[in-house]
This record gives C-alpha cells, structure tokens and sequence, in this order.
C-alpha cells in the first residue's frame, strides 16, 4: 500500500519534477551569467510606437514628415533603394507631388539606340537614387565604412524601431576614461558603443511643412516609423486581412466545434450493459 | 451507360477508390483516440500547404547569390500576396515542426513505437531526418546573413569526417566555399525532398494502417472501432481549425517573431554575423553538437541523437504501451521532454560559462534516457509487478506485510 502511495503520488509530482528540474536550470544558469552579459552595449528601451498595435494602421503624416527627414539628413549618405517612388503614392505624398519629386533626379538609362548611355528626369517607376554609384564609392567617401542601406533596417535589428530610436537620441559624451578614436563618436546603444555615424540630428534642422516642432525626439520619431514602412509597407493591409482571417477562421472553428460535439453525442452518451 | 456510371458511383466496390473509402471512410479506428492523436493529420496538412507556397514562391525565386535577396524581397514587396505566400512558407515550417514534435512526443508517451508498430516508428523518425535537411536548405535559399553563414557552419561539419572530409565538403559545396552552385543546388533539393517526404508519409500510413492506430490506453482496441468518417473526420478538422488560427497569428501579427533579424541583411562573405544561431527547432541537436569539445566527437553525437530515435522499438522492454499505466517511467518521460526544452534553451546560448556543462548534462541525460532508461525501466516495471501479483497469489496477508514495510 504504501509503495503504491508513493508511485501515486510520484505520478502526480512528475510534472511537477520536470518542472521544478528546468526551473532550478534555468534559474542557476541566469543567476551565473546575467551579469556579464553584453558588456558596454545598452539594451534599447520599450517604446510605445502607435503604429505597431493589432488593430493600428501607420501615422502619414509621421510618414510624410519621415520621408522629409529621410530626404533632408539620412538621404546625404544612407540609400533606401528598394523603395520606388510609385510605393509613396497615397502614402507619404500625392501622385502629382511624387512625379514632380521624381523628375527633379537625373536618372541614368541606356544604352540608346546609338549605344549611349544618358541622363533622364526621373520617373514614378525609378527607386529613390543612391548617395553613392557603387559600394566602393560609398566606402570611400565615408573612410571605409559603408553607409548600410536602410530599406530593411527596422526588420534586420533586434528589437528594430526601439534600437534605431536609441541610436538615434543616444549620442552622448564618452564617460571619463573613454578614449574614442578619431571619426567614431560614443553611442552607448550601438555595439561596442563607438559608431562612425555622426550624430545625424539636430533640434530645428529640419522644418516640418506641417509645423510640427522639429525636435531631435520628433525626428527620430518619424523617420523610424517611416523606415518601418520601408520594411513592412505591407503592414496595413496585413493587419486588415488578418482581422478577416481570424474572424472567419474563429467562426469555422467554433461551427466545426460544434458540429464535432453533435455527430459524437451518440457515442459519448451510450451505456454499456453486461448481461449475464 | 447507366451502369457504368452507378458501379462507379458504388465507390466502395470500385478497385481504384476503394482506397479512399478504406482508408479515409470506413477505416476502423479506436473509440478512445484524443487530441493527441490529430497532430499526425495536422502534420499531412502542413505538408501540403508547404509544398502549396513553396510551388508558388518558386515562381518568383531566383537562386542566384547576387539575385535571391533581391527576388525575395521582389516577392514580398511586387507580387500580388507575396508577403502572404512568403510568410506562410517561412512561419509553416515552424508550425510544421512544432506540429511533428508534438506527434513525436505523443508517441514516446503512448509507447506507439512497442510491437507491432516498429517500423511505423522508424519511418517516421526518416521523416523528420529529411524534413530537417529540407528546413536547413530553405533557410539558406534567401541568402540572407544566416543563410549564408548558416550554411557555412553546418556544411562545414563535415570536415570532421577524418581523411576524406574536406574533399567531402568541396564536392557538397561545388567549390571551395558555399557559393553560387551551392546555393543553386540547395534549391533543387529543397524542391525535391518534399516530394520525398509525401512519398514517405504514404509509407508511413500504409504502416499504420497495416495495424491501425494506438490508443491512448495502449490496449488491444479491435472489439470497439468506429469508421474514420465521420468521428475523425470531423474531430480532427477541428483540431486543425484551432492549429491554424494559431498558424495565423504569427503570419499575420508576428511574421518574423520566428526567425533571425539578421537574415534580413543579404549575405556578405567578408562580415561574420556576432552569433550565428540555427532556426529554433534546430537548437536542441545543436545544443547537443556543441557540448562535445571534440568537432568529430560533437558532430557524431549530434547524429546519434538523431539516430538514437531509431532504437527506441529496439531497445524497449516493456509490454505496457501507455505511459499512464507506467509510473517509474513517467517521471522520466517528462523530465526528457524538460531536458529537450532545456536543450533548445542551451542552443541559442554562446558556448561559454554554465551554458556548457548544463548542455553537457543536459545532453547525457538525452542520451541516458533512449539507451539505458528505456530499457531498464521495462525491466523494473516488469519485476514489480510480477513481484506483486505473484505474492497476492500466494499469501495476501504476506502481500500486505511487506508492503506496509515499503
């Protein structure tokens, strides 16, 4: 009997074991190690973006200011070039707006029929131009290191809108002792806390057609949201056809539910008699 | 005219779709099967809408290492739903593995592996093998940084295979690095291998047909059956309404809550990603490769933890298929199932500090409990409870001596 009550209650404490086995891991292991982890790198805090909601569709005006600040700072050394003029439509700027912006670049086509290669105002279908002609280009004009391309970024970083808001707002000055090399600038949120980006904000350095008080917060704020549009500019829409998909999914899944329950009634509530 | 059409309307009698009807209609299965036993139809069904996106992601990808990037994000951004396709196929394969580990671990509890049902097992752990090396070799057609360097790694094990290792590598490769042919090779397999896999899974249904389905008591169920259609039918449709609403709320909400954030930046041989970590359903049996400090040693166990699952029909001793009636063997059945947590966990940990000898511990255990504890618990069960019933036979007084003594 009393083997048994054992082997019972072993039973029941199995679950219990393995977890308790797994929670007393993971607790050593974190006590161990927690604190030397990521020496000299700040973790990006939680901010509350509007955008990223379930139910939250992207800010244009926030875009549109972004898409300006992009333009005006970022653009002097960083490319987007997955973004094509005709995607802005409707969502930063007008049809009108962006044909007129696209005409200013010269773009470079060709060969014509003579085999030359020439120079055309831009059009809708071209991508927003590069600051640079090719990668060594790009190195060359920033001391070798290559100004990344932002079309991806918020989606190629942990963490991303949090992490490109901190670096952002996180020039600082260097602690004391903190000796940094010539062209690198104190970053506590950027890997290794020396970053080659100069801090590219300014308060006022760029003036908002919306008279939006231009704050180095405020700009960093919206070219973040409109780099995350680069990233997901399918984000609304998914959100939207999510809401369709859970919807009419949770409707089958309860009717089907349902249906289970009734064609199973008759087995589930059937008796079986011995008879002797 | 009319009779051809009615002997063909009596599907039941006709040689050909008869297999339909028994196998899919009037297949006699357990009264007692529960939710447990509807991830294997949830498993068939992520096949198909893998092979679906698949087929249409590969009429926009181009598997060329200066293309796929770009033709990656072309889908995404240019086709019609092609962030839809792409984050079904992405995120499917996630839901595809946890799908297949729950059916895995359902087995292990249920015993499903105990005679007759042998080989049913080892055609499933086949399955896996090649859904494994299907995954690794999608995960690298976007050419990403971790595809890249993902790559990298894990063809790179091969080296440890001593003499002929490296030559082993540079015909695997195509070259003298992951490169262009090896990209493009990787897709081909990648497209083929599935088909493969759903020749295996009809091999894998033909076995479990052969002796029909376990149960979840583990004993003979011939006396009560019931046809598959409807009670299965509809049970395991809802079964995976309720998987895809989940499925849904990661291609929909979260789409790259799964994956690596720096395989968003296209691969580049000359940088070195800061950790370069596998997909997770990979981090157990790379915990298990890195807490060998041996690479020959480490990529041998890594094998073997694979290879072990083959043993288990093998190695059994027990005649109880069901965990419920096997109390010693309970409690290692979950601390195995913590120790394959706690192994993931290990995996996308740098190797350094606790992390390697709780892996190693964690790993022996793995490796104790298909090798040593399978077998011996069945043989312990087996004494006790002969043990027992022998002494209730003989003397029912001595039986509750002695167990007061215990």
């Amino acid at each position: 009997m009393a083997l048994r009550a054992v082997f019972t209650k072993y039973n029941k404490g199995a679950a219990l074991a393995a977890a308790s086995a797994t929670t007393a891991a993971f607790s050593l292991v974190n006590s161990q190690s927690s604190a030397k982890c990521e020496e000299e790198t700040l973790h990006s805090p939680s901010y509350p973006w509007d955008h990223l909601g379930l139910l939250s569709s992207y800010d244009c005006a926030a875009l549109r200011r972004g898409f300006q600040v992009y333009r005006q700072v970022c653009a002097t050394c960083h490319s987007v070039e997955r973004i094509h003029y005709r995607e802005l439509v409707g969502v930063t700027h007008t049809t009108e707006e962006l044909i007129e912006m696209a005409s200013e670049v010269d773009v470079l086509d060709g060969p014509n029929d003579e085999g030359e290669m020439f120079e055309r105002p831009g059009k809708l279908t071209d991508p927003l131009p590069s600051p640079y002609q090719n990668e060594e280009q790009g190195r060359m004009a920033n001391g070798g290191a290559l100004p990344p391309d932002l079309s991806l970024m918020v989606k190629a970083r942990h963490a991303g809108q949090d992490y490109l808001f901190s670096i952002l707002t996180g020039y600082m000055d260097p602690p004391a002792g903190k000796e940094m090399m010539p062209g690198l600038y104190y970053n506590p949120y950027f890997p290794g806390s020396a970053i080659a980006m100069p801090p590219p904000l300014q308060d006022d350095g760029v003036e908002y057609e919306d008279g939006t008080p231009a704050t180095i917060s405020q700009q960093a704020r919206d070219v973040v949201q409109f780099l995350n549009w680069c990233a997901e500019p399918e984000a609304d829409g998914r959100k939207k056809d999510a809401l369709t998909y859970m919807v009419v999914l949770g409707i089958t899944a309860v009717v089907t539910g349902y249906y289970k329950r009734f064609r199973w009634a008759t087995l589930k509530t059937r008796a079986i008699t011995y008879v002797k | 005219m009319s009779s051809f059409v009615i002997k063909t309307l009596r599907w039941g009698k006709n040689y050909l779709l008869s297999i339909l009807d028994s196998h899919l209609i009037h297949y006699p299965s357990p009264l007692n099967l529960t939710y447990a036993w509807s991830f294997g139809s949830s498993a068939g069904i992520c096949l198909v809408i893998q092979l679906l996106s698949g087929i249409f992601l590969a009429m926009h990808y181009t598997p060329h290492i200066d293309l796929a990037f770009s033709s990656v994000e072309h889908i995404m951004r240019d086709v019609n739903n092609g962030w839809l396709i792409r984050y079904i196929h992405a995120n499917g394969a996630s839901m595809f593995f946890i799908v297949v580990y729950c059916h895995i671990f359902r087995g292990l509890y249920y015993g499903s592996y105990m005679q007759p049902r042998q080989l049913l097992w080892c055609s499933g752990v086949l399955i896996f093998i090649l859904m494994m090396g299907t995954a690794f070799m999608g995960y690298v057609l976007p050419w990403g940084q971790m595809s890249f360097w993902g790559a990298t790694v894990i063809t790179s094990l091969v080296t440890a295979v001593p003499v002929v290792g490296q030559s082993i590598v540079d015909w695997l490769w195509g070259g003298f690095t992951v490169n262009n042919a090896t990209l493009n090779r990787f897709f081909s397999l990648h497209f083929f291998l599935p088909f493969i896999i759903a020749a295996l899974t009809l091999i894998h249904l033909a076995l479990l047909h052969k002796d029909g389905s376990n149960n979840p008591l583990g004993v003979d169920s011939t006396g009560d059956k019931i046809p598959f259609y409807p009670y299965y039918v509809i049970k395991d449709l809802f079964a995976f309404f309720c998987f895809l609403t989940f499925f849904g709320v990661f291609v929909f909400y979260f789409p790259n809550a799964l994956g690596h954030p720096d395989n968003y930046i296209p691969a580049d041989p000359m940088q070195t990603p800061a950790h370069i970590v596998p997909e997770w359903y990979f981090l157990p049996f790379y915990a298990v490769l890195r807490s060998i400090p041996d690479k020959l040693g480490g990529v041998a166990a890594m094998g073997g933890a694979l290879i072990v699952l083959f043993l288990i029909p093998f190695t059994n001793t027990s005649e109880i298929r069901s965990t419920t009636f096997r109390p010693i063997f309970k409690i290692f059945y979950w601390l195995l199932v913590a120790d394959f947590l706690l192994l993931g966990w290990i995996g996308q940990k740098p190797v350094k500090d606790v992390f390697v000898w709780v892996g190693q511990v964690a790993t022996v255990f793995y490796f104790l409990f298909f090798v040593v504890l399978i077998p011996v618990i069945g043989i312990i069960e087996a004494k006790l409870v002969s043990y027992k019933t022998k002494r209730y036979v003989r003397d029912n007084k001595t039986y509750i001596k002695l167990s007061r003594i215990f």
